[in-house]
């Protein structure tokens, strides 16, 4: 098997030191139970098929692997699976204005995207707030979101057609530049796969013209019941801004003694509403989110002035993770979305979940969409705790669910969350989605065990070693 | 627990014999005939839920664009499905087509958030959920959207609605259209006869005035509506539309600027679609509808032929 995978890429593209299948085994997520002897990184294309192909003639399946940023496992090698690493292939190869579209490689990581379209007054919407580090063969893989996903839609959105290795080894394009390619959506059947469908090796994102007004607000409430209904009654208004995080108090506090954001320290909970688009629409916008705030009892509303107080804003936000490896060493959440008219609600029952299991939740989600990230922070040194994060966030999910949501809105399940899927899926409608991949994959060696609950498991999922929670208070993650 | 009006859709299509769905009739041949031995089923009609303050709403498939054009119009909403008014919601999103406004709103397949269909083996099988964001499982909300009933039958669908703009006007101007819109931000259409442009601008009162300003100074005037469509429809690469039309390649024809669709007097050739493409066709159809009852005699690999 490795030589064959040296013929294919060179000796120096393919790793089986401990350290690396060691490294390789996990994600950004808390499952430590995958295993991996062998971890190519290929350059291109006929390079990513060759790895495919070396794999499938030794009966081995493989998993694709962008950055690793992952927060369910999806990245995570089960079975043995050979790792296929797409951090070589960073090229851009093409800006395509006329088709509105960009060529890029699958581990070109999704901020460089928008740096290198900036010249053309253009950019890649989907914006996940790990957007430093993951790559755009992750996004694919995740169909992943990001604030502005409230406006603009998230990446299958955006994803305009894709090259692909097929879990047999052919390549071929799904989709096209042409706004109607023939037959079934395979695109879109493949955006958020999960990996399980082949690996993109080529992928043409769409470009969003920037818009040339954007105003960015900050909220602030004595109640998290008050924010929520700001934003409930926000979309109720008929405003559909580009986006709406929401941060509570403990959050809040947080990220602002780790990057001074300029966010309000005594504040129940915050809001971030930005609005763009033409100037007219903006200030309409602006006034209707004023009033709904102000109807809600909220107690400032600050406009950012200048593009330097906007930044701080987003800085805030996108490094909240990073905040909260300050207060517990682990952190567990879900991804839940529940209808954006049940947000208080919930949210009153995340809070009681948390005091039900004595664990410390922290809020700061997409609250225009109604994606939820509780946070459960703990430290996994104190037995008994792990166990009771769990069946916190089982009960969460569950609150959700209850009210119309759904599991996942942006992580995606990987293992993390299969053992949940029959709470949303009835057996018929799981074996609709086995469908779907088996036809991607008859015969199941790409990316194997996850998303769909199988009897062939990774293990138990939720084992934590010593090493994975430091690697957890080292590394952090983003959402 | 399944309402009845679904139960009973369930028990019309059966399990066993080729079954085709009647919708409104309104692009019926699209992608192939039902074959004459297929029954006539219809799915259900009416507006189920409606919620505006989620901008959300569930309907049976078999609901008319107009009936739900009105529901959605009392509460100043709507979608991005165009059709003819007796076109049903279940055939507008099996034929999968975009509406004229999908530079701005996007296409179709975009805001079908949860299908129940029927499947092949007579079960109620529900894709995707009632919420605005779910990357839960397999996206087969997209899969089923253009393919003409193949997989499974739609039975009711939650959409995802939108604001309906408050302003909107129709703008037609001489010359050609990458100049004509250059300087304007996601108008919501641009065609292009290679002589006349039309530009369709939707928002807040004022940026619809301001931006209808600039193309005015384009020499632009106000107009009705957009012009009359020619009735072949292509799909190709946005930046092939000046040479198709130079080059008369669909005959007299409007163009979608930056979309790519043409509706032309015939068809613009297609490249083949590759032969990994057609398995995956082969395969999906083999494992959702092995016996080949679904809507036999359509093809969503000929999905824009008309039969």
């Amino acid at each position: 098997m490795r030589a064959a995978l040296v013929t294919a890429i060179g000796a120096e593209h393919v790793h089986t030191s401990s350290i690396d299948t060691a490294l390789y085994a996990r994600d950004a997520s808390v499952i430590d139970a995958g295993f991996t002897s062998i971890v190519c990184f290929p350059a291109t294309t006929a390079e990513v098929q060759a790895c495919v192909r070396a794999a499938v003639a030794h009966g081995l399946p493989f998993v694709a692997r962008g950055s690793g940023t992952g927060l369910a496992g999806g990245a995570v090698p089960c079975g043995g699976a050979v790792v296929i690493t797409t951090t070589r292939m960073d090229t851009i190869h093409e800006v395509d204005l006329a088709s509105g579209v960009a060529w890029v490689g699958p581990g070109v990581l999704n901020l460089d995207v928008s740096r290198h379209l900036a010249p053309y007054g253009v950019h890649f919407a989907p914006d996940p707030s790990s957007q430093q580090s993951c790559s755009i063969g992750g996004n694919v893989a995740n169909n992943s979101g990001g604030p502005h996903c409230l406006a603009y839609g998230v990446t299958s959105a955006h994803i305009v057609a894709l090259e692909v290795v097929l879990p047999d080894g052919e390549v071929t394009m799904l989709g096209g530049l042409d706004p109607e390619p023939a037959g079934f959506d395979l695109r879109g059947a493949f955006v958020g796969s999960e990996g399980t469908m082949g690996i993109a090796t080529k992928v043409a994102v769409r470009l969003t013209p920037n818009p040339p007004t954007i105003r960015t607000m900050l909220i602030d409430f004595e109640s998290v019941a008050e924010a929520g209904a700001t934003v409930s009654g926000i979309i109720a208004a008929g405003v559909v801004p580009a986006a709406i995080e929401m941060m509570d108090a403990l959050t809040t506090r947080a990220v602002e003694d780790f990057v001074h954001a300029g966010y309000p320290t005594d504040a129940a909970a915050i809001l971030l509403v930005e609005v763009d688009g033409l100037p007219g629409g903006v200030e309409q916008d602006l006034e209707t989110v004023t009033s709904v705030a102000r109807a809600n009892s909220a107690r400032t509303v600050r406009i950012a002035a200048d593009e330097t107080e906007r930044a701080a804003l987003w800085k805030g936000r996108k490094s909240a993770f990073g905040a909260i490896a300050r207060i517990k060493p682990n952190y567990y959440l879900h991804d839940t979305v529940i209808p954006r008219t049940r947000l208080v609600e919930v949210l009153e029952q995340v809070y009681a979940i948390a005091k039900k299991y004595d664990l410390l939740v922290m809020n700061v989600f997409h609250a225009g969409d109604g994606n939820l990230h509780p946070l459960l922070v703990y430290d996994a040194r104190v037995p008994g705790t792990t166990e009771r994060v769990y069946a916190a966030g089982k009960e969460i999910v569950e609150a959700s669910l209850a009210v119309g949501g759904v599991l996942s809105g942006e992580h995606g399940i990987g293992l993390e969350k299969q053992a949940f899927m029959h709470l949303q899926f009835s057996d018929d409608d799981l074996e609709h989605q086995a469908k779907l991949r088996r036809a991607f994959d008859p015969m199941g060696l790409a990316n194997p065990g996850k998303v769909l609950p199988s009897g062939s498991s990774c293990g138990d999922v939720f084992s934590m070693s010593p090493e994975q929670q430091q690697a957890m208070r080292d590394g952090g993650a983003w959402l | 627990m399944i309402e009845q009006s679904l139960q009973d859709f369930v028990d019309e299509v059966g399990i066993s014999d080729p079954v085709c769905v009647i919708g409104g009739r309104t692009q019926w041949s699209v992608g192939g005939l039902p074959a004459p031995s297929a029954r006539a089923v219809h799915a259900p009609t009416g507006v189920v839920d409606y919620r505006p303050a989620e901008m959300t709403v569930r309907l049976g498939a078999g609901t008319t664009m107009s009936e739900l054009d009105a529901a959605l119009a009392a509460k100043g909403q709507t979608t991005v499905l165009e059709g003819a008014p007796d076109a049903t919601i279940g055939g507008v999103l099996a034929v999968g087509h975009s509406g004229l406004r999908r530079l701005r709103v996007g296409p179709v397949r975009d805001a079908l958030l949860q299908v129940r269909y029927v499947s092949s083996e007579g079960r109620l099988i529900t894709a995707g959920g009632p919420t605005v964001k779910n990357v839960t499982g397999y996206d087969l909300c997209r899969l089923m959207v253009g393919s003409l009933g193949t997989l499974g039958c739609f039975a009711e669908v939650i959409l995802r609605t939108r604001p309906r703009p408050v302003a909107a006007q129709w703008w037609a101007a001489g010359g050609d259209p990458f100049t004509v819109t250059a300087p304007l931000y996601r108008p919501s259409a641009v065609l292009w006869d290679g002589e006349t442009t039309w530009v369709h601008l939707e928002g807040h009162v004022a940026d619809v005035t301001a931006q209808g300003e600039i193309v005015a100074r384009a020499g632009g005037a106000p107009c009705a509506g957009p012009p009359a469509l020619p009735p072949v429809r292509s799909s190709v690469a946005p930046s092939e539309l000046a040479a198709i039309v130079r080059s008369g390649a669909a005959g007299h024809c409007v163009v979608e600027v930056g979309v790519g669709v043409v509706h032309g007097q015939r068809a613009v050739p297609r490249p083949a679609t590759p032969a990994a493409v057609v398995e995956l066709h082969r395969r999906l159809r083999h494992e959702f509808d092995p016996h080949q009852r679904l809507n036999p005699g359509r093809d969503a690999l000929r999905s824009l032929e008309v039969a």
